[in-house]
């Protein structure tokens, strides 16, 4: 059984933010009016953080991609009263939109902040309409959504892989912002099979989790080098 | 009729203009926080204040604060009872119908809360009993049916009194008395279902509040994952209760005129209670955030600062003087545990108790984890007024109605008190005391 998981090398990321544009076209995220954006409503999926490191002038950045940490000890579900949100066999956490109440439990359970709320209802202009990914559903509002390491695209690789007698490939399932990034900094595969990249790169020297002291076995691990 | 039925049954065929007038407005504003419930649900949550990181806010505070007042009646009329405290005899119907009332607008504030309240239902069908919420339904469902019963069986001689003097809608108390005759036997019985009940809701109250509690410390958030919170919890509800007792009974008194009832006695010794509560709270509220401040974690800290000098400084010095100075200089002195004393007292803790919910609420909602992510802000908008002040105005209402049907002071317990308990208690007094020596006759000299 696979356990899939994503290695992000903080070193070679150059905060292009190519990630998180991809992230919103293929998971049909609603972009909200700058006035909401402001409010702290915006939506991004996968979203790259800044730090600001020393005084200026001798000052350095950091970029942090931050996508849902998919963690093995999940405190989100726990805290669901529905069971909308969910960890699957492959260590996949996601969401299900029809079930989901809306309480926002889980959006507080998450230390990672990584759970986006439907505020209103989703709008798109007519162009952005017509280029939605029809394999992905449209959050209706008053709904929690949240990165699923695009398991869709899962479903479809291993479709094609039984279509074609064969095993599934570490390229046919890789999320969009693996996929997009130029720099090769984000990298996903299962975490168990030592022929993928993600399993041998998180033996690396430079991994670490985020607030892994919390127990959450988060499955993104960050590679930086430590000055 | 006697004195106690002249005086506690006229406000059921009296009523003032005045009582009118304000009956009005607060349905007004009743019905403003109504249309402002159904935008809120037409276009979204989004007419809120909240965001992203501020996921919970004045729903969840008024959630926290009405079920809290709800321990009132069980402290009053369920642990006075069990612990035979007789001065309690004049204030259990006042107090068990505070209790009912606030639990059912306290119940209703996650549901206004929902994003999906279309899809509420999803907590019976697809129930995860691993959540919090869910310990939660239960605990409030059962701690509202066990309230409910036990303000409705120790109404029953009064209605059955109303029904027999036929004073007011025949029909009406006909049904809700339920054929009670107050032969001895039904007494006997009606005394063993109090008796029983008045147990069995201190452990259910107790429960309630945990796992108010517990929705905050079962995540990793700081300054809520604490165990303290499920008995500080538990202290602050039994606080903010006996505080709601006091103010309703000072309004009680002054509209009803049941100066006779609601004596100096009652707002001494609650004023007491009060006092024993304002130095429960100080010692909980200091165990928690010594805790916090000593072991010094960089994100509870964050939350800590923000609390003690950053953005919520306001709302939190004013919670310890509501919650803590006000209530202990005025009840620590005879001469303000009066009436008007317990009454201010009584608002400033209302007042404390509802901004320690604030401040457990939103400081550690806007100050994330992660110190990479963005900090919080948030402002309620008018919607959330709106359906906050609905909701005290409603609850005003409904007990006013109330008072309207039912005896707000119970005239049977009276009665009871006065033809039984004066004997019986001085019987237990005589009974704590070493037997009087037997003279023996013809002994030595």
């Amino acid at each position: 059984m696979a356990r899939w998981g994503m290695v992000i090398d903080l070193d070679r990321c150059t905060g292009c933010a190519a990630c998180e544009l991809a992230c919103k076209s293929e998971n049909n995220i609603a972009p909200v009016s700058p006035d909401q954006a402001e409010m702290g409503r915006a939506m991004s999926w996968m979203k790259v953080q800044t730090e600001i490191e020393g005084d200026f002038p001798d000052t350095s950045m950091h970029f942090f991609p931050r996508p849902c940490m998919h963690c093995d000890n999940p405190p989100c579900i726990k805290v669901c009263p529905v069971e909308a949100t969910y960890i699957d066999d492959e260590g996949l956490v996601g969401q299900i939109y029809p079930r989901c109440i809306g309480c926002r439990y889980c959006a507080n359970a998450c230390p990672y902040t990584v759970k986006y709320f439907n505020w209103y209802g989703p709008e798109w202009s007519d162009s952005e309409r017509r280029h939605l990914n029809p394999d992905v559903s449209v959050r209706p509002k008053g709904v929690i959504e949240k990165c699923t390491f695009c398991h869709h695209r899962l479903q479809k690789a291993r479709e094609d892989a039984r279509a074609e007698g064969r095993e599934l490939r570490e390229q046919d399932y890789q999320p969009a912002c693996a996929e997009v990034c130029p720099t090769a900094a984000i990298v996903f595969g299962d975490l168990e099979n030592p022929n993928h990249r993600v399993a041998q790169q998180k033996e690396d020297p430079r991994a670490t989790r985020l607030m892994e002291e919390l127990g959450t076995q988060p499955k993104v691990y960050y590679l930086r080098t430590r000055e | 009729m006697t004195e106690d039925e002249r005086i506690l049954l006229r406000p059921l065929v009296e009523t003032s203009k005045r009582f009118y007038v304000v009956a009005t407005i607060l349905a007004l504003i009743v019905l403003w926080g109504m249309i402002a419930y159904f935008l809120q649900v037409r276009f979204g949550l989004g007419r809120t204040g909240l965001n992203r990181p501020e996921y919970w806010g004045i729903y969840i505070i008024n959630f926290v604060f009405f079920i809290g007042i709800s321990h009132a009646g069980t402290l009053i009329s369920a642990i006075l009872r069990v612990a035979k405290a007789e001065w309690r005899r004049a204030i259990t119907r006042s107090a068990e119908l505070i209790t009912v009332l606030v639990i059912g607008f306290g119940a209703i504030q996650p549901i206004i809360d929902l994003g999906r309240p279309d899809r509420a239902l999803n907590i019976i069908f697809n129930a995860q009993m691993r959540s919090p919420l869910l310990w939660d339904v239960a605990s409030i469902g059962l701690y509202f049916v066990a309230c409910t019963t036990y303000l409705y069986v120790p109404m029953l001689p009064d209605l059955a009194r109303i029904r027999d003097l036929g004073i007011k809608t025949p029909r009406l108390y006909r049904f809700f008395a339920a054929g009670y005759t107050d032969t001895p036997s039904q007494r006997a019985v009606l005394e063993r279902v109090i008796g029983v009940l008045s147990i069995i809701v201190i452990p259910i109250a107790v429960s309630v509040h945990t796992v108010i509690g517990w929705i905050f410390a079962m995540t990793l958030r700081p300054m809520w994952h604490s165990t303290i919170f499920g008995p500080y919890f538990v202290m602050g509800a039994i606080y903010s209760g006996i505080a709601a007792i006091l103010v309703a009974m000072v309004i009680l008194t002054r509209v009803y005129h049941l100066e006779r009832y609601f004596k100096p006695v009652h707002f001494d010794y609650l004023g007491r209670m009060l006092l024993l509560f304002s130095i429960l709270w100080f010692y909980f509220t200091f165990a928690e955030y010594l805790t916090v401040f000593y072991g010094a974690e960089p994100a509870e800290m964050r939350t800590f600062w923000a609390k003690v000098t950053g953005p919520f400084a306001l709302p939190f010095w004013t919670m310890v003087a509501g919650c803590f100075v006000i209530p202990l200089t005025l009840m620590a002195r005879r001469a303000t545990r009066t009436p008007r004393g317990t009454f201010v007292a009584g608002i400033a803790v209302l007042i404390g108790m509802w901004l320690e919910r604030f401040n457990i609420v939103v400081p550690t909602s806007v100050n994330p984890i992660w110190e990479l992510e963005t900090l919080g802000r948030y402002l309620p908008t008018w919607i959330e007024l709106s359906i906050m002040a609905a909701t005290f105005a409603g609850f005003v209402l409904l007990y006013m109605i109330a008072t309207k049907f039912i005896p707000i002071v119970s005239i049977w317990e009276m009665k009871e008190g006065r033809e039984l308990s004066v004997k019986e208690v001085s019987e237990r007094v005589a009974g704590y005391l070493p037997e009087p020596a037997i003279a023996t006759v013809g002994g030595e000299a």
